[in-house]
């Protein structure tokens, strides 16, 4: 337990010495989500209307820039081949890492998403299962994305392969977090969505860390 | 049984006796079943001559998912028994099952227009399979992302057995989701919804289908092998003849 709160200050300690590489990610999340109004043209009926469906799609695509740097820094200057021949079990290590990258990356994105609920004009209704939706569908995507990132890890152009890795299992994050925000917003109650949300998370929880503790172990072969 | 095909020639040994057998099975199913789909079959009394399309669509359906799920098996068995044809079979497997994705796509989006008056639309059964299509080429990058193959076939195998939580929702999905695509009619329970004049040819084609797809992963996994013992043998003689370079230290170094 010790080793996995060091762990996880650790790794805060550096994303805030590395302020620049979350902001990136918060201003593509922010830059992203208002190309939307440029594309579809600014009719606020119609921003509300695909506004949850924007969020999400522009969340995980800014969640995906942040993968990369998930184990790969550990692995160029040494430290993940001490973390892998450590004592502590290998699964407790990642699912430390992928904690840290949440609160690093997946707070960020849930603080920024109401204020581009706000610009793409989202109903009042939706907001507070917004917030429980992404705080789930968040974490869903550290926990598949650690997946990920520890299987690229040291391969040719790992980021395009990461996100044709990530992008298809992630699909039922989508549909279930932009159904939840649908439902709030249409007056249905999103507690059907938000239950799978809940159930894909904990399913997420037991299997990512293990499996990544697997792909790292194979990436020290 | 299973570690005794782990030897290469073994399985090769197999494979070759195997394989003309296979391939005139393949050859009479898939002719029979085209001569039974296209003249001994009735169209259909709502949906006319386009039934036909269901004897190429349902099969490659079939075979999408079969392939899908054999690699999944395929990579567990070389993950845990560190079973080397294991891994080149998974991977012989994965185009070819690409490949069948792409068909039951294409010829649904081609069945779709004429019956529902639209290519494409996003109910759960066809997003599930065009997902199935991105796992494939997933599957398929990330096995060649690697400079040294036996890390690209491990952490591939990894990913198939992680995306083979896609089978069942494939599977479910027309039963879970209220969806435009028509549910199950042949693995009904009791009496399959389908006449026998029709299930005649779709169960040749079906099975024409499966020997073909075991035709061309033998055929696949025959070459892989060979490729890599060209390579092995390719590196062994760059390596003798460096080594001998190596003793004389001016020419030494650069060689490799």
């Amino acid at each position: 337990m010790k080793t996995v709160v060091a762990l996880i200050i650790r790794d805060i300690r550096i994303a805030l010495r590395q302020l620049s590489d979350t902001m990136s990610v918060i201003a593509f999340f922010i830059i992203a989500a208002s190309l939307f109004p440029f594309g579809v043209g600014p009719d606020p009926n119609l921003l509300a209307r695909m506004a949850p469906g924007i969020l999400w799609v522009t969340a995980l695509l800014a969640a995906m820039l942040s993968f990369d740097r998930l184990f790969q820094t550990d692995y160029e200057d040494g430290t993940l081949e001490l973390l892998v021949i450590a004592p502590h079990p290998l699964w407790l290590t990642a699912l430390a890492k992928i904690i840290a990258h949440w609160l690093t990356t997946g707070i960020p994105l849930l603080v920024a998403s109401p204020v581009i609920g706000i610009m793409l004009n989202l109903e009042p209704t939706g907001y507070g299962v917004l917030i429980v939706a992404m705080a789930l569908g968040t974490a869903i995507i550290s926990l598949i994305g650690a997946l990920g990132a520890a299987l690229t890890l040291g391969s040719r152009r790992s980021g395009v392969l990461l996100s044709l890795l990530v992008i298809p299992l992630v699909v039922p994050v989508l549909i279930f977090g932009a159904g939840a925000v649908d439902a709030a917003i249409g007056g249905f109650s999103a507690a059907q969505p938000l239950l799978v949300l809940g159930g894909l998370f904990l399913a997420c929880l037991v299997l990512c860390p293990w499996g990544s503790s697997i792909a790292l172990r194979l990436s020290m072969e | 049984m299973l570690h005794r095909f782990a030897n290469p020639t073994r399985f090769l040994r197999l494979a070759n006796a195997v394989l003309p057998w296979l391939t005139g099975i393949t050859v009479l199913l898939i002719a029979t079943g085209i001569y039974f789909a296209f003249a001994a079959s009735p169209p259909d009394y709502q949906q006319g001559q386009t039934v036909r399309i269901m004897y190429v669509h349902v099969p490659s359906a079939w075979m999408a998912m079969f392939a899908y799920a054999f690699i999944a098996v395929a990579s567990a068995v070389g993950l845990i028994w560190k079973h080397p044809v294991a891994h080149v079979c998974a991977l012989a497997a994965a185009p070819v099952g690409a490949c069948f994705t792409l068909i039951c796509l294409t010829t649904g989006s081609l069945w779709g227009k004429p019956m529902w008056g639209t290519w494409w639309v996003w109910d759960a059964r066809l997003t599930s399979v065009l997902i199935l299509f991105f796992l494939y080429l997933a599957f398929i990058a990330l096995a060649n992302a690697f400079d040294d193959a036996s890390r690209g076939e491990k952490a591939s195998a990894v990913l198939a057995l992680v995306g083979s939580v896609i089978l069942p929702v494939i599977k479910f999905s027309v039963d879970w989701w209220n969806t435009l695509h028509q549910p199950a009619s042949v693995t009904k329970v009791g009496m399959p919804s389908i006449d026998a004049s029709m299930l005649t040819p779709l169960m040749l084609m079906a099975l024409g289908f499966t020997t073909l797809f075991f035709v061309l992963v033998i055929i696949r996994t025959r070459s892989e092998l060979a490729a890599r013992r060209v390579n092995a043998l390719r590196s062994a003689r760059i390596h003798a003849e460096t080594g001998e370079l190596e003793t004389s230290p001016a020419t030494g170094g650069k060689q490799s």
